[in-house]
């Protein structure tokens, strides 16, 4: 009949407590301390950051030596954000990036502040902006944004393998 | 450790079948559908559960039934619609042929039984869900 | 039809409450079966995971699992958001049409990260059941009146399920019940979720099952006895409860059928029975003898229930009693859904 509803919202909240596991232990300690400490796999010697689960996906084994890495890092893709959307909390355009912190092997994604979004470049150089130390969790959010270090531009070996 | 909390909050397109049964409990009305073999299913079926035919015949059935089988939740969770402990029945209602679940209030657990009668208690505002009804209460029960 | 069998199995260490991640659960149980069936990763054409992301508490948590594989060079893999024993299925059909000839399956599941008798109440119909909220455990207890008043179930054999799943449980270290109590000292027990008692209700556990399963040229190389899959079915019932009669269950007495359990003698019965009345139920409408074949020697899912684990367990379980000896022909059965809703039946013999 015309008149019938056609939709029912039937809301679903479920309650979890959540644990990250050891193998993210020491990276989460690590940002509470303001340092990025990623893992370094026993078979491959890559090393993770995030080391995400404590486990290296490529080989299926634990991840072992703890690896400070960082804090800059050399940007090896991004996009530039152009959309608006609901939540959004940045003014656009800006630039999300892929960013390969110094030793590091794996790059991790964040956001890039302080220069233009038509600056931002391959091999650009960043650096990470701390929130106030009184506000540090265990968690990544801790850096608000990467900013350009004004160094000269990475050599596009030193992350061809990374993209 | 952490807490965490997932929430979806589900917007459902729930078909011509499901939208009048909902409609109609708004309504303070129960209507199922009647099944090839002549049974009347409440909450109505879509489709025959033994021929897959569309099931078009509305029939209108009473809000008062009988309870086939019954259990005790001693502590609700807070999406309930009763929040003392209460029992789970599905309840045949006259003229119905398949039992629907729901809550049924009692006082406590010895007032329970396979066979009793028991009347729906419908919500002061009902609303197109199944929680139109708030729960079933033995009949003769004053709500 | 190919044979194959199963020729591994390992369970993960079943906890109350694990602070390991999902992921750091399966790493473990990975390397230990492929060491026991003497394999190495890449002698794994097939992998098959079972696990549930509402329990889990992660969405997209099978993703993630894939870590825990070493997938490079990219692997075959897939995953049923079903107990594992169903991810056992995939992986027999797949073995069955010659992609591959070995697999590995695992189901894992962390009960702990929440209230799963809530949880579980997202596989009822979205419209007008889940949405009040029932609890699984009250739907069971309903299914278990329902067998009580129908005269199949009595409180007394439910006492004396769980009098000899507990007593089982202490000759296996991986459980979390177990003990010597006998079916007065149980029946005195008050009712919680009337007519269940607290221990006619399953120890909810955090765990890991993994089985490796080959054809018959590799069995022999990674088993002394494997256990051979001879039957293996599947069915279901409705969703709807009002439709169904829960003193029985037809789609295990279907799915037993067509696996061929009554063709010959069982002696020994691995039943997902997550609750006491279940196992009479399953049994009943499985036409299985109570009194002639050994039922749960590992305890069952009542001493140690890891969601999504449980039901491939019992595969494990049952396929154990043939590698020892124990048993030349062996039921395995995995059951989901509200009221054994859905069934998985499995015929396992030594010869």
């Amino acid at each position: 009949m015309a008149d019938d509803i056609l939709r029912i919202r039937t809301p679903i909240g479920i309650d979890y407590t959540w644990s990250s596991g050891p193998g993210s232990v020491v990276y989460m300690r690590g940002l509470e301390n303001g340092k990025l400490i990623g893992r370094r796999c026993p078979d491959c010697e890559l090393v993770y950051f995030p080391p995400r689960n404590g486990i290296c996906p490529r080989c299926g084994v634990l991840l072992a030596a703890e690896v400070e890495v960082g804090p800059r890092g050399t940007i090896t893709t991004f996009c530039v954000v152009n959309v608006p959307f609901l939540g959004q909390t940045i003014k656009i355009p800006y630039v999300a990036a892929t960013i390969l912190l110094d030793g590091a092997d794996i790059g991790m994604q964040h956001l890039i502040q302080e220069c233009e979004a038509a600056d931002v470049r391959m091999g650009m150089r960043v650096e990470p902006v701390w929130k106030d130390k009184s506000e540090w969790t265990p968690s990544l959010e801790n850096i608000l944004y990467y900013k350009p270090t004004g160094e000269p531009d990475a050599d596009f070996d030193v992350y061809a393998r990374h993209l | 450790m952490a807490p965490l909390r997932l929430f979806y909050p589900y917007d459902r397109t729930v078909g011509a079948v499901i939208g009048r049964f909902l409609t109609s409990l708004a309504a303070k009305k129960i209507e199922g559908t009647r099944g090839v073999d002549a049974s009347v299913h409440v909450p109505p079926l879509e489709f025959d559960p033994a021929t897959g035919a569309a099931l078009t015949e509305w029939v209108a059935v009473s809000d008062t039934g009988l309870v086939l089988t019954w259990s005790w939740q001693p502590e609700p969770f807070a999406d309930n619609t009763l929040q003392q402990p209460f029992a789970w029945a599905l309840i045949l209602l006259d003229g119905a042929d398949t039992p629907m679940l729901h809550a049924v209030r009692v006082a406590s657990v010895s007032d329970m039984s396979t066979g009793m009668r028991v009347r729906a208690v419908w919500a002061a505002e009902p609303t197109p869900s199944i929680t139109a009804i708030t729960c079933f209460e033995p009949e003769g029960a004053h709500g | 039809m190919r044979d194959v069998a199963i020729v591994a199995y390992i369970e993960g260490q079943n906890t109350s409450a694990t602070t390991l991640s999902p992921v750091e659960m399966i790493v473990p149980v990975v390397h230990e079966i492929l060491n026991r069936a003497n394999v190495q990763r890449s002698d794994i054409d097939f992998w098959c995971h079972g696990s549930c992301d509402y329990m889990t508490g992660q969405p997209f948590s099978f993703v993630s699992a894939v870590d825990a594989l070493g997938a490079w060079p990219p692997i075959m893999e897939s995953h049923v958001e079903m107990d594992g024993a169903w991810a056992l299925y995939e992986a027999w059909v797949k073995i069955q049409t010659g992609e591959a000839n070995t697999a590995l399956v695992f189901g894992n599941g962390k009960s702990s990260a929440g209230d799963m008798n809530r949880a579980l109440t997202l596989q009822l119909d979205p419209y007008v059941v889940a949405p009040l909220w029932p609890g699984f455990r009250s739907l069971e207890a309903m299914g278990a009146r329902a067998a009580i008043d129908a005269g199949t179930v009595t409180e007394r054999q439910m006492a004396d399920v769980v009098s000899r799943s507990l007593r089982d449980a202490a000759d296996n270290p991986n459980v979390l019940a177990y003990g010597y109590r006998d079916a007065d000292e149980l029946l005195d027990e008050p009712m919680t979720a009337n007519p269940l008692r607290a221990h006619d209700c399953p120890a909810m556990a955090d765990g890991v099952a993994a089985i490796i399963m080959t054809t018959a040229d590799r069995a022999l190389e990674m088993c002394d006895r494997p256990a051979w899959i001879r039957g293996i079915d599947h069915r279901i019932d409705f969703q709807n409860l009002g439709l169904r009669d829960l003193s029985r269950s037809n789609s295990a007495a279907l799915a037993s059928f067509h696996a061929g359990v009554t063709k010959d003698k069982v002696d020994v019965a691995e039943l997902h029975a997550t609750y006491s009345h279940h196992e009479i139920i399953l049994a009943q409408s499985m036409g299985i003898d109570r009194s002639t074949t050994r039922m749960m020697p590992s305890g069952g899912a009542l001493v140690a229930n890891p969601l999504m684990a449980a039901g491939l367990a019992r595969f494990g379980q049952a396929a154990r009693q043939i590698f020892k000896g124990d048993a030349d022909r062996a039921v395995a059965h995995a059951a989901q859904g509200a009221c054994l809703q859905q069934n998985i039946v499995a015929v396992l013999e030594g010869n």
